[in-house]
């Protein structure tokens, strides 16, 4: 095995790390305001507002992520008015073509993991917030977010790992992120396994850092499981 | 503690209905309940005690007839053929002065028992935090839980749970507690624990409606036995009088079907 060539390989593409990072948090951050907006659509009592969720999740879970953010970086190019907008200089940049992709995929995970944690909140223990006086944003605030976020932290952690991951099909479109450098890499040398491989080791201990945050958060925020 | 000036209603049902689509779960019920009086409901399965009960605090909205609480009759709108809260704000304000006791406890789990006890107060009511504090571990000690203050209602036996969230109710300082069956969903052994709390806030002079199946508490401990049947009060009284028997028939047989079976 060729440990100056790994090394010289790990070093080159670590290169790529505050890349792949920023498009993962960024995404998450973006995707996360975005899933509460539609998990609110989809609470709504109002029918047509539900109908907008269900369309908007179907859509982005139903298609591919690559074919989402193809889209989003030679289709846009094509919309008239999108290049006359004030958008255009935004959505020029790969960078910020791969961020809307990403953010708008991960929004829709995101509202069903933020639908089914409201939802698995016990109705017993509203009522017993009604039944002392509570309703709107204070039951909401003091009963129910807080125990929506202990069901629906670990999923949302999976979720942000899956991210994680997905941030490597930026590199399709010109972004120099780990797998994009790797990709560059093994266009100059040919040593594909040996590439991807580290590659492959970078992501794993980048997945092992979120896996070990979003499990310490957990018992933080929640005691009451640790019987 | 007798009161002595005739006291005045805290709660009163006139012609109370409910509805489920085509179930008439109540059928018109009339009660009044003064201050001071332990009022135990009875009645079989389907009888509409507990709907009647959740009526009061209007976890249930009822179909029909007038509601007072507290002096205040309850607006309601009609909607869709169906009658609605008309005043949330009403509504939310009688519930913070109304102490409800469920069946299943019903504490809330992310939290440990003494803020279980203190949410209400300071985030409802919007009382100081350290005098709450106080008083909720007055309550606690009251109930027998002050060292299970910081343990979370999954660490407590079904007896313990049911006693903290009495001490829920308590802190809330409540015109009337309304009970729906408290000891139901305890195992035998530990319901004792969880009626003896509720016999000492009875000797306190406390107005408490009790939907139960406990037959000896309800004839030792309350001041009237409503026995309802098919969502209307088939009868009512003393509990001397009505568990003397020979006041009604249909009474006589629920009591003694419920001492057959032990």
């Amino acid at each position: 095995m060729d440990w100056a060539f790994l090394f010289a390989t790990a070093k080159t593409l670590l290169a790529g790390v505050p890349l792949t990072l920023e498009l993962a948090v960024t995404s998450l951050c973006v995707g996360f305001v975005l899933a509460v907006g539609v998990a609110a659509l989809a609470g709504s009592r109002f029918a047509p507002a539900r109908w907008v969720a269900a369309l908007y999740v179907m859509l982005f879970q139903g298609t591919p992520l690559l074919v989402q953010i193809f889209i989003v970086y030679y289709g846009f190019g094509q919309i008239g008015f999108l290049r006359a907008s004030f958008l255009w200089p935004v959505l020029q940049q790969a960078y910020w073509c791969a961020v809307l992709a990403l953010s708008l995929n991960t929004s829709a995970y995101g509202a069903e993991i933020i639908r089914g944690a409201i939802a698995a909140v016990p109705a017993r223990e509203i009522e017993a917030g009604r039944a002392i006086g509570m309703s709107g944003l204070l039951l909401r605030r003091r009963i129910i977010w807080p125990q929506a976020l202990q069901y629906g932290l670990a999923n949302y952690g999976n979720e942000a790992i899956l991210l994680l991951k997905a941030t490597s099909l930026a590199s399709v479109i010109t972004l120099m992120d780990v797998t994009g450098l790797a990709y560059r890499l093994v266009s100059k040398t040919y040593r594909s396994e040996e590439i991807f491989m580290v590659a492959g080791l970078i992501y794993l201990g980048l997945t092992f850092v979120i896996a070990a945050g979003v499990h310490l958060l957990e018992r933080r925020l929640t005691p009451c499981r640790r019987v | 503690m007798e009161p002595i000036q005739p006291a005045s209603p805290v709660i009163r049902t006139v012609g109370l209905t409910k509805r489920y689509g085509a179930l008439d779960v109540l059928r018109g019920v009339d009660l009044e309940a003064r201050e001071g009086e332990v009022i135990s409901i009875l009645g079989a399965s389907g009888s509409g005690k507990s709907t009647f009960l959740r009526c009061l605090n209007l976890l249930e909205v009822p179909s029909g007839g007038t509601l007072n609480v507290l002096g205040e009759d309850v607006r309601f709108r009609v909607k869709g053929g169906g009658q609605q809260i008309a005043d949330a704000r009403q509504v939310n304000r009688l519930r913070s002065q109304i102490g409800m006791v469920f069946q299943n406890f019903c504490l809330w789990s992310h939290r440990t028992v003494l803020q279980n006890i203190m949410e209400g107060p300071v985030h409802v009511q919007g009382r100081n935090r350290h005098e709450v504090r106080a008083e909720a571990e007055q309550a606690l000690e009251r109930v027998g839980l002050l060292e299970r203050a910081d343990y979370y209602p999954s660490q407590l036996s079904g007896g313990q749970q049911q006693r903290a969230a009495i001490a829920r109710a308590i802190v809330m300082r409540p015109r009337v507690l309304l009970f729906d069956e408290p000891t139901s969903a305890l195992d035998p052994e530990l319901v004792g624990e969880v009626l003896k709390v509720m016999q000492d806030l009875a000797a306190e002079g406390r107005t408490m409606l009790i939907v139960t199946h406990e037959m000896a508490f309800a004839r030792d401990v309350s001041s009237r036995v409503v026995f309802l049947e098919k969502g209307t009060v088939r009868v009512q009284g003393s509990p001397q009088d009505l568990f003397r028997g020979g006041m009604d028939e249909r009474f006589d047989r629920f009591v003694s079907h419920f001492s057959r079976q032990g």
